[in-house]
């Protein structure tokens, strides 16, 4: 294959992380405008979308730019074809950042409800899972793309654990529910994160290994 | 040199048979323009305009006009002859002078051109042979015969020994038909470089081909230009539907 296929695929690569960096930021971002309780930021966050959804469009253009150009085969093919649906993942991953800090704009209004601890810590595990997943996008790391698949599990366990804290507090006092609503929702939009990390670091697998593991367990894998 | 070819209602017959309808087109300088299309389309009729080889043929005939840098190669007062040493090209068979060596195969324009100094030959010949990717392989071997080389070394011979008179457009009509894919690999490698230094106008039947190496592709149809654009746009989202038709396969 022609030395500028390689050239444009690396860009895409660069673009990708690119992408990923400004994601992780704004999820760091929006969790930081609730704890912090600090609007000013939820706002800078929201206004931030607008980037990652013009680099998504770059990436995909120029991953249809190049099966039309080159024809590019295996390895190459599900390169191209991967990084096309990162990069929809990836945007998706801002779409739910947004969310968080509209949810931020919300409760900021209000007195908070009760100290943040799990959210956090479900932002920092989503947060991780993400940069371990592009990193194994890059360096066709398989291990690595398994172990962020494990780790969903734990966002998973976090979230259904704030739920059953938040229903507590609405059960007790349903003053409270439009704050523990809000709250609930930030919950979900971070397992919402976390799932994305796992479908690219589901999309790794099939990169390298040429298998599709998507919505199947790792049981039926056979690990 | 940066030769841009500005093509004006370029109409061309063999007899009486109208093979190229009106075509306008604009060859932009220093880069490469792809012109495909199904076979019996016009393709070859027209690059063979482009340096009024056309009319070699007997009953060829062409008109309108192609505009070299401005001037216009079918004035009546212009040498057909003289236009061939600026527009260089490459055939689908590679046809080294048979009887020559590849040292010969190369200077052979040079010489017609009245070179006699062997310091210039040589070092002519050596540019040539460097610019085509062939001088490593045959710069032990100078002296032997130019049909002794495999099918993409006689293509690439075939290459420098146009590239010796320094022309500033190279016309390449199906240059890698008769070549395996290594060979073809070389070849498309090859003309990235030369891009750089001249104009390129490439016919091939292979559409993967024009994809690759052009940055401008023109589709031609029953003697018409039907489309022509930059190449990305040709190949992603073409406005034409006869052009999408024979992109996607749909006739041959």
């Amino acid at each position: 294959m022609t030395r500028h296929f390689h050239e444009e695929l690396e860009q895409v690569k660069e673009k990708v992380l690119k992408l990923g960096s400004l994601v992780e930021t704004m999820v760091e971002n929006a969790v930081t405008s609730l704890v912090d309780r600090d609007s000013r930021l939820a706002e800078d966050t929201i206004a931030a979308d607008a980037r990652a959804d013009h680099l998504e469009v770059e990436i995909d253009e120029d991953c249809v730019r190049m099966l039309a150009l080159f024809q590019p085969a295996a390895g190459d093919l599900r390169f191209v074809t991967t990084a096309m649906k990162v990069s929809t993942d990836l945007e998706r991953m801002a779409d739910q950042a947004v969310n968080i800090s509209q949810r931020a704009l919300e409760l900021n209004e209000e007195s908070q409800l009760k100290p943040y601890i799990d959210i956090p810590i479900m932002s920092q595990l989503s947060q991780k899972m993400l940069r371990e997943c592009l990193d194994a996008f890059v360096r066709k790391d398989v291990a690595l793309a398994r172990e962020v698949i494990e780790a969903d599990n734990k966002v998973d366990a976090l979230k259904n654990q704030v739920f059953r804290e938040l229903l507590t507090f609405m059960m007790g006092d349903t003053s409270t529910i439009p704050r523990a609503i809000g709250l609930l929702l930030v919950s979900r939009h971070l397992e919402r994160v976390a799932d994305h990390a796992t479908n690219i670091a589901e999309m790794v697998i099939f990169l390298v290994e040429g298998k599709n593991v998507r919505h199947v367990t790792p049981q039926e894998q056979g690990h | 040199m940066a030769d841009g070819i500005l093509v004006r209602q370029l109409h061309a017959w063999f007899g009486q048979v109208h093979v190229l309808h009106g075509i306008d087109l604009a060859i932009a300088p220093l880069a490469v323009t792809a012109i495909i299309g199904p076979s019996g389309c016009g393709k070859s009729t027209f690059i063979r305009c482009l340096n009024r080889m056309h009319e070699v043929v007997p009953g060829g005939r062409a008109s309108g006009q192609v505009l070299l840098n401005g001037e216009d190669l079918y004035d009546p007062t212009v040498d057909p002859v003289q236009i061939r040493r600026g527009i260089g090209m490459v055939f689908q068979k590679p046809n080294p002078f048979p009887t020559m060596s590849v040292f010969e195969n190369v200077a052979a324009g040079l010489r017609l051109g009245g070179v006699r100094n062997r310091g210039i030959l040589q070092g002519t010949v050596e540019q040539a042979l460097r610019q085509a990717a062939l001088w490593d392989e045959v710069k032990d071997q100078l002296g032997k015969s130019g049909a002794s080389l495999s099918g993409g070394q006689q293509q690439r011979l075939c290459i420098a020994r146009a590239l010796a008179v320094r022309p500033g457009v190279l016309l390449m009509d199906e240059p890698c038909s008769a070549l395996d894919p290594i060979a073809t690999a070389k070849i498309e490698e090859l003309i990235q470089e030369l891009k750089r230094d001249l104009t390129i106008v490439i016919v091939t039947h292979n559409m993967q081909q024009a994809a690759r190496v052009s940055g401008s592709t023109g589709f031609f149809l029953l003697g018409e230009l039907v489309e022509f654009g930059e190449t990305g746009m040709i190949f992603t989202n073409p406005h034409d539907k006869r052009t999408e038709d024979y992109i996607t396969g749909r006739f041959g």
